[in-house]
């Protein structure tokens, strides 16, 4: 990786960075947080699913992973929050490589694949609802006690900052990936298996790898939830809303590429919020104009938000040379 | 170098490959030929571990490979091509290439020096910054050659990367395939333009209905009677024969 790899993550983050020296209204802060999980949570899924071309939609199943051990390791077992977070990651990974092992293992892809990973997130996601320790419906309630060293802030923007470093360094990890042999060997799995495998690429192993990195991030995303919002319980940490998120935001903004989650997830939160503002209180108004742009993306921009930009770039490029 | 004992390969009732043994030199060009249907592929899959023969060994320089997996395989030293190709339509060719070139170089950088070197090499020069779904059927199959060149193989095996060419084309890639093995890769290759296989192979094996039914130099091969039965039918033979002597 050169400089000139990471300098346009590195800017984009610092101008993000200096937003609440600007906008200080909690509301918008509060969108921004919830944004950005929504991006970390699309980052981890673009890594398998954009780069790897294996289709989850059981994301939740690392999401709430993620989230449940954060709240669970420091109310019931007392552990500081900021190391149930990491731990919560790496459970995250851990889950990641078993549902990894157990269906790449047996050969499953495409529809097959995504249908046992919704089945595996449906499953946490009844066993959380059902078992004691997790707080069976009623959920967990992490108590307010707001210490820094608490993993809980006075104002939203050390939150807002804490989210966005941990999307930046997604964002470097990811561009590493895309310029790395691991890279290069995951992009052929997707395009072409048998393929990769007769030019001496272990297409298992490389799968098992993008699913572990993938499911670390996305249950960090999970982790950074139920630290904001101090609650979860079996329908938001392993509801299916996560899973469709995160598909919907790298699909809007841009499959396989580096930006392409956190572009897809501001556009789609961001116009969801303007419609909400606009059309006042009809409910479910944002999830009619999250269907419309996903149509609009498939039909329309295939290689997402990303990729309409990058084509028109080339169309006036190529008109200047005309 | 190569060396395939009494292979068989069974799909349900339908032999495919039976009893076929073949033997490849270092050094040289061997040839597979057969008609449609013979099990001409389905050997190759044995050889490079896409599929796993029901009986007999494959060895590669004198150690069972029978139950290796294709990427390990492909680690020792052996390379397929595909007859019908099959590029990472998404990338552009020398990001194909590159996925090859990375099985013996972990740095990128490295693996898209190597890849450009390939490219040159094949004729893809021009071409290497297209997208591979752009290229022509020539273009995919010197594509195919590249890529399973840039892992370095010993040993390359070679579906029929001439068919779907034009004669021209044809002329155009005899040479790089003869200048692949004079840098020393072994090439095990099946291919039905006869022009290719006379000009190229030192050894030809003919496969019929699963089995090696003859083996030898290129031009006896080709007036073995058994030969000329397989592809022409039984009597075929004679016929040419009477024919040859009435002319």
């Amino acid at each position: 990786m050169t400089f000139r790899d990471i300098a346009s993550i590195i800017v984009l983050i610092a101008l993000l960075a200096s937003v609440p020296a600007f906008i200080a209204a909690n509301t918008v802060l509060n969108f921004l947080v919830f944004t950005l999980i929504i991006a970390l949570a699309a980052q981890g899924w673009n890594i398998l699913g954009g780069f790897g071309g294996q289709f989850s939609f059981g994301h939740a199943a690392f999401f709430g992973t993620g989230a449940y051990a954060a709240a669970l390791l420091q109310v019931r077992l007392g552990i500081n929050p900021w190391i149930a977070f990491a731990i919560g990651t790496v459970a995250g990974a851990a889950v990641g490589w078993v549902i990894g092992y157990l269906s790449f293992r047996s050969g499953l892809r495409g529809s097959y694949f995504a249908l046992v990973t919704l089945a595996f997130a449906e499953v946490l996601r009844i066993l959380a609802n059902a078992a004691t320790f997790t707080g069976g419906a009623a959920g967990v309630l992490i108590k307010l006690d707001v210490r820094p060293g608490n993993f809980q802030f006075e104002s939203r923007g050390a939150f807002f900052w804490i989210a966005l470093a941990l999307v930046g360094a997604v964002l470097l990890l990811t561009r590493w990936i895309e310029r790395s042999r691991f890279g290069a060997q995951l992009v052929a799995v997707r395009e072409n298996e048998a393929a990769a495998k007769a030019l001496g690429v272990d297409t298992l192993r490389v799968k098992l790898g993008a699913i572990t990195v993938s499911g670390a991030v996305t249950a960090a995303a999970g982790g950074l939830y139920a630290q904001y919002f101090l609650y979860v319980d079996a329908n938001i940490a392993y509801g299916t809303w996560i899973s469709v998120e995160a598909i919907l935001a790298p699909i809007v903004g841009g499959l396989g590429t580096v930006f392409g989650p956190l572009v897809g997830a501001v556009a789609l939160h961001g116009l969801g919020e303007i419609t909400k503002l606009a059309a006042g209180s009809v409910p479910g108004i944002d999830l009619m104009v999250f269907g419309g742009l996903l149509v609009a993306a498939v039909a329309f921009a295939p290689a997402g938000i990303l990729g309409l930009l990058r084509r028109s770039a080339r169309s006036r490029g190529g008109a200047r040379h005309a | 170098m190569l060396e395939v004992r009494n292979a068989t390969k069974r799909f349900g009732g339908l032999v495919a490959v039976n009893q076929a043994s073949l033997t490849v030199e270092a050094g040289s060009i061997t040839g597979l030929i057969g008609p449609n249907g013979a099990g001409k592929t389905t050997l190759f899959t044995l050889i490079s571990g896409f599929e796993k023969p029901s009986e007999g060994r494959v060895l590669f320089e004198g150690e069972d490979i029978s139950r290796d997996e294709p990427h390990v395989r492909a680690r020792r030293g052996i390379a397929r091509t595909f007859q019908i190709v099959q590029p990472f339509a998404g990338l552009s060719v020398l990001e194909n290439i590159a996925v090859g070139a990375h099985l013996r170089h972990a740095k990128r950088s490295d693996a898209l020096a190597r890849a450009e070197s390939v490219g040159q090499r094949v004729g893809l020069g021009p071409e290497l910054d297209k997208s591979a779904s752009s290229l022509t059927v020539a273009g995919r199959k010197r594509l195919e050659l590249a890529r399973a060149l840039a892992t370095e193989p010993k040993l390359l095996l070679l579906d029929e990367v001439l068919a779907g060419l034009n004669p021209s084309e044809i002329r155009d890639i005899i040479p790089v395939i003869r200048a692949i093995r004079d840098e020393g890769v072994t090439i095990l290759m099946i291919e039905h333009v006869m022009q290719a296989v006379m000009n190229l192979c030192e050894q030809v094996y003919v496969l019929a209905q699963g089995r090696i039914i003859a083996e030898g130099a290129p031009a006896g091969v080709c007036d073995d009677s058994k030969v000329i039965e397989a592809y022409l039918g039984a009597g075929a033979a004679d016929r040419l024969k009477r024919e040859k002597v009435h002319a």
